[in-house]
């Protein structure tokens, strides 16, 4: 049997492409004060949210943009056929904590910070593939959390290079239903590419843009020619968070494929934060590029202000231990096509 | 450049084209700030051990208290939120004063107080300044040992 809603070598073709039936961003403090704060749906002011620990914080951070999610899809947890979450945490325990919660049926994804997109792509998977009428997808990152695993405990005072990035405090929440719901849809994602792991040898830690540059690249690429379009077809392509280093190092290595894109391409990394806020490269983690798509991007989609947009979460997949024994970073981008909804989208 | 994963040619020219796109780290300003920050903290410490001199100690004797003094000091700008902060500009300027040394102990003691005292506090407190410590006390053994052997026990 030949699989029929595969284009080219990594490109997948919904039939019956899925709808955006609710989104939401939450962020902390930082991220509030940054040039978007006006588009997300909620500003947290307490890095704790009252919890005890920053793992209890960044898992409610998860669950109140799980719940929003619904509530603004006017669904309830139970109405949902999957719950597919992803976090930075060690056993990705924000997600599971979440879950625990919900009481929905439970993929947890580690694609570190690209989960948002393998997420979508998967969620839209198991809707075209029948297996789902809805499947709520969300993301987490938090600052304190990722310092504490993956650098230093919070209070302890070090210089950061400048290619850093600074982990977003946040959670994305996106409600993906079938085409029967495509009146009240926000968007629809129509195409999925699945990136490949990509390895240019980069081993250095602080800085992650370079690490994943070549990955979006590579899936960027991928998508192209699996479609066979030229970048245009799309209003914007938007990557993760490759910050200010690794969106010059995406183009350089586009142009040397042949795709000149400079005024197409987007970072979220780089657009959350500006350059006043002491970020360096730009912002990081899974809710970077969830919390940035899920407010700003899909805003300009239901406007009708974009009509088709590339999304390319970024994740460089190592850890404490691969980076300390020296190993070289490897990185995966994928890619989701979101279009505004053909006649002008629902609520 | 191809490959998904890069041989040591396409790394190198990778590696070169990364370092055309970073920017240099501000280093005039980082060395300023560093000198501005360090001399601040030296300065309080030579007033604090100036002080226990006024009250009666001998400059060898004031030592020891001074270094508790700005130990005390170190840990309480950490709990209280600032220490980390003066780090991000001070660099260097912050962490090699005692005071630093102290940061480097009560930032993990607190970070790791929520896994408890025994598999938190204790198992971690040292995770930054140990290497610090392990490494101090080789040293200073075979800087001893050697002085041994050349000029024997004075």
């Amino acid at each position: 049997m030949v699989a029929s809603k595969r284009i080219g070598q990594q490109t997948l073709a919904f039939q019956n492409p899925p709808v955006i039936l609710g989104a939401v961003a939450i962020v902390g403090q930082k991220e509030g004060e940054g040039p978007l704060g006006g588009f997300f749906d909620q500003i947290e002011a307490d890095p704790l949210l009252g919890e005890k620990t920053w793992e209890r914080a960044e898992s409610r951070l998860l669950q109140q943009a799980a719940n929003l999610c619904l509530q603004k899809a006017d669904l309830v947890p139970g109405d949902v056929d999957f719950l597919l979450a992803g976090d930075l945490l060690n056993q990705i325990i924000a997600s599971s904590f979440c879950a625990r919660e919900l009481n929905v049926p439970f993929l947890g994804l580690y694609g570190a910070c690209s989960t948002m997109a393998q997420g979508m792509a998967l969620g839209g998977m198991l809707i075209d593939g029948g297996m789902a009428e809805l499947v709520l997808n969300c993301v987490s990152s938090h600052h304190e959390t990722a310092e504490r695993q993956y650098r230093y405990p919070t209070e302890f005072a070090s210089q950061r290079t400048q290619t850093a990035q600074w982990t977003v405090t946040g959670a994305g929440a996106i409600v993906l239903g079938s085409s029967s719901f495509a009146k009240t849809g926000l968007a629809r994602v129509t195409e999925a590419t699945l990136g490949r792991v990509v390895d240019y040898g980069i081993k250095d830690p602080n800085n992650m843009g370079a690490a994943m540059a070549p990955a979006a690249a590579d899936t960027i690429a991928q998508h192209l020619a699996d479609t066979d379009r030229k970048p245009s077809h799309y209003d914007a392509i938007i990557t993760g968070d490759l910050g200010t280093v690794g969106k010059k190092l995406v183009l350089q290595l586009l142009e040397q494929k042949g795709w000149q894109v400079p005024s197409l391409l987007h970072d979220c990394g780089e657009m959350i934060f500006d350059a006043a806020q002491d970020a360096h490269a730009g912002g990081s983690g899974c809710a970077c590029s969830a919390t940035v798509f899920c407010s700003y991007w899909l805003k300009k989609l239901q406007a009708g202000a974009l009509k088709r947009l590339l999304f390319v979460a970024t994740g460089a997949l190592f850890s404490p231990t691969s980076y300390q024994q020296g190993e070289s970073i490897p990185s995966v981008a994928h890619a989701v096509v979101v279009e505004g909804m053909p006649n002008g989208g629902g609520s | 450049m191809g490959g998904i994963k890069a041989d040591q040619d396409q790394a190198k020219a990778y590696s070169e084209m990364t370092k055309r796109v970073t920017p240099n780290a501000p280093l005039f300003k980082n060395i300023v700030l560093a000198f501005l920050v360090g001399g601040t903290i030296c300065t309080i410490g030579q007033g604090v051990l100036n002080l226990f001199v006024a009250f009666g100690f001998s400059p060898e004797e004031a030592v020891t208290p001074t270094l508790g003094v700005m130990i005390a000091l170190g840990v309480s700008l950490t709990a209280g939120g600032i220490y980390d902060e003066i780090g991000r500009f001070g660099g260097m300027g912050s962490a090699l004063p005692i005071t630093g040394f102290a940061n480097s102990i009560a930032a993990p003691a607190l970070e790791y107080k929520r896994e408890g005292f025994v598999l938190g506090v204790g198992a971690k407190m040292f995770t930054v300044a140990g290497p610090v410590l392990v490494y101090g006390t080789i040293t200073a053994i075979i800087v001893a040992a050697l002085r041994w052997l050349l000029v024997g026990i004075s």
